[in-house]
């Protein structure tokens, strides 16, 4: 496949009275058409600022300082505004987090989704009116052709992000970027809406880039995942093979953190100590030692380079999961379900099944 | 760890389902509509519009008298059935005078915002969306703008100008815009922050289409009710000016120049400044009462 964006050494920093903020500090990673890619990490690790800086729509006062990112072949930090206007929208569309607020409360849906094809060129008015149903019927919003004249607050939150979605994909983008998309949605409707990324990514093409902190997500529909943490890139490769063998110590915290119900636990959530690091005052080293369980001498002075460690797999560690013993790596993870829960849980329904069934 | 996912597909939504069309507006005329006093307001300022526009028919058909022909032998007479609220000194029709004066009274008042608008909705919009030092440059500009004391400021451009009707409502104007200019910043301010304006930015929105479909729409309910009070604001200052003698210039009725002239008599015939009086009391009332039934039916927290 070829590429679609790659982002080469970008660095986003902030301009604070407390210091230089690096919120992006060196994040290399590329995206091929039609791709899905999950970009994962806690809050502040630098997931969103990698996706603005894409659009090149960093809030004051931050400021991308370093690096390029090349779309097809043209490169967007050296974009003049209207080249980036032309290109948000038309090339890469972004949906936010919170559907509440990311309509304008006094526009009519339809209007709203009208004007991001007027924005652009591409479809002149009459086509832009005619495509608003289609596109609303596409993300499957019942009686489209009613619910066009609706304004965002008479539509519930998961339609409200099916229209930002509708609107995201007006002008057929080739990439869109969907942060934290169902972070604000109760748990069926992120369900739907998931299906929904994942059904329009097999009929349009587009490729997805999803940014979440929700493995559970990636797992259900990338193929590709890239963790990041403090600001840059720790581990990155195939989805499956992340799952299975995770090489950097956070990947491995960060999947064993997440409740699973569709097994009995043998083993206890593990809890990553502390905090993520000061992104003004980094720690030596590598930035994620002060908080791993594994770590050595030499990670508090050096900071590793992303190396290979498997067929497409790159991590950012000396250590490598591979080999921590398997009895530390147990120590963190003490059976303490007890017997009958265990049970009971082996009595629900085979989630797993249901799921493939769709 | 796959996420469940219901495989059936979207329940079909039902007309039932559908919620009732309520735009902003109708939602908005509603809940004014349960403010009586504001609803008594909006009354009294048609019917002072009506009397605005149709007082030179009324007189041209006999209904009223001519509002600047002096009838010297009925100097200052009380009420009565051929001149129903009086006469001033000069013999002149006080009821036909009070309905030209609506005339004067209401055109300053209402055009008096649009120079508000044009002004200082101008130079907040562009300060609040520009930020940084054009937003510095404007909002120094406008504070030292507010430092002048207004009613000064006022006579000196008027007797600039020399005292007409076109004068005073610039004046007014000029001087005045600085709290509306102040209100739009801080409104486009926030806004602008919204995710909304983000999402729109994202899809390649240009900078014109974003002030004019996302930032004036929403902020334009506060800019209502803000003008609303402006109007009785503006009303009562070119009554001032006219008491003073810088306002409208006689015969031309207006409410302050009908004050000042009845003010020479006030002992003779109190009813020659009361009733104009009163018309500018109800004339604000009016404006204040609507403008207090605005912004609570505008008010987005009160939605739904």
């Amino acid at each position: 496949m070829a590429t679609l964006l790659r982002i080469e050494d970008l660095k986003t920093q902030f301009f604070t009275s407390r210091g230089i903020v690096q919120a992006v500090d060196g994040v290399s990673l590329h995206v091929d058409e039609g791709e899905t890619i999950g970009v994962v990490g806690e809050s502040g690790c630098g997931k969103t600022m990698t996706a603005l800086s894409v659009l090149r729509l960093v809030p004051d006062p931050g400021r991308i300082v370093g690096g390029h990112i090349w779309f097809r072949d043209r490169d967007v930090t050296t974009m003049d505004p209207d080249q980036i206007r032309e290109f948000r929208g038309n090339d890469v569309a972004m949906i936010f987090q919170d559907p509440m607020t990311s309509l304008n409360p006094v526009t009519r849906v339809g209007i709203q989704i009208e004007e991001a094809m007027t924005a652009h060129e591409r479809f002149s008015p009459k086509d832009a009116l005619g495509r608003v149903i289609p596109l609303l019927q596409r993300v499957r919003i019942p009686a489209a052709e009613r619910r066009k004249e609706d304004y965002p607050h008479q539509f519930s939150g998961g339609m409200r992000q099916r229209a930002m979605i509708a609107m995201g994909l007006a002008n057929e983008p080739s990439l869109l970027i969907a942060d934290e998309p169902t972070t604000a949605l109760d748990v069926t409707v992120q369900a739907q809406i998931i299906t929904l990324l994942k059904q329009l990514n097999r009929e349009l093409g587009t490729a997805i880039m999803l940014i979440t902190h929700n493995m559970a997500l990636v797992a259900s529909i990338c193929s590709r995942v890239v963790v990041m943490y403090a600001g840059r890139v720790v581990e990155e490769g195939p989805v499956h093979q992340i799952f299975k063998s995770p090489q950097h110590p956070y990947t491995w915290s960060l999947l064993r953190s997440v409740p699973r119900v569709d097994e009995v636990r043998r083993s206890r959530l593990v809890s990553i100590t502390g905090l993520p690091p000061d992104l003004v005052r980094l720690p030596p080293g590598c930035k994620f030692h002060p908080r791993c369980a594994f770590r050595e001498d030499r990670c508090s002075e050096e900071e590793p380079p992303l190396g290979e460690v498997d067929t497409n797999q790159v991590a950012r560690c000396w250590v490598l999961m591979r080999n921590v013993p398997q009895e530390a790596a147990r120590e963190l993870e003490a059976v303490t379900v007890p017997h009958d829960v265990a049970e009971e849980l082996k009595s629900m329904p085979d989630l797993e099944e249901a799921a493939d069934g769709s | 760890m796959a996420l469940p996912i219901p495989s059936a597909p979207l329940v079909q939504q039902q007309d039932w389902d559908v919620p009732e069309q309520v735009g902003l507006w109708t939602d908005v005329w509603r809940r004014f509509r349960r403010n009586r006093l504001a609803v008594a307001g909006a009354v009294i300022v048609v019917i002072l519009v009506l009397d605005a526009v149709l007082a030179g028919l009324l007189v041209q058909i006999g209904l009223i008298q001519d509002p600047i022909k002096q009838h010297v032998e009925l100097s200052a007479t009380g009420p009565s059935a051929a001149h129903l609220l009086g006469t001033d000194e000069l013999g002149r029709d006080t009821l036909s005078r009070l309905m030209f004066g609506a005339r004067i009274s209401l055109t300053i008042g209402i055009l008096v915002q649009g120079i508000y608008v044009l002004i200082g909705g101008t130079i907040g919009l562009v300060a609040g969306y520009a930020g940084g030092r054009v937003d510095n440059l404007l909002m120094r500009f406008t504070d030292i703008w507010f430092a002048f004391p207004d009613l000064l400021f006022v006579l000196v451009l008027v007797s600039v100008f020399s005292p007409s009707l076109l004068s005073i409502f610039v004046a007014i104007g000029i001087v005045n815009w600085v709290g509306l200019a102040r209100l739009v910043r801080g409104q486009v301010l926030s806004i602008k922050e919204k995710e909304f304006v983000e999402s729109a930015r994202a899809v390649g929105s240009s900078h014109f289409k974003i002030v004019l479909r996302h930032l004036v729409p929403n902020a334009l309910g506060p800019i209502i009710v803000t003008l609303t009070f402006g109007i009785p604001a503006a009303i009562f200052l070119e009554a001032a000016l006219s008491y003073i003698g810088v306002g409208i210039q006689p015969p031309t009725p207006s409410w302050g120049v009908m004050i000042q002239d009845g003010y020479q008599a006030i002992y003779a015939a109190p009813s020659q400044v009361l009733f104009p009086g009163i018309a500018i009391a109800i004339t604000m009332l009016s404006f204040s009462f609507i403008g207090d039934g605005l912004r609570d039916a505008l008010d987005p927290r009160m939605r739904r």
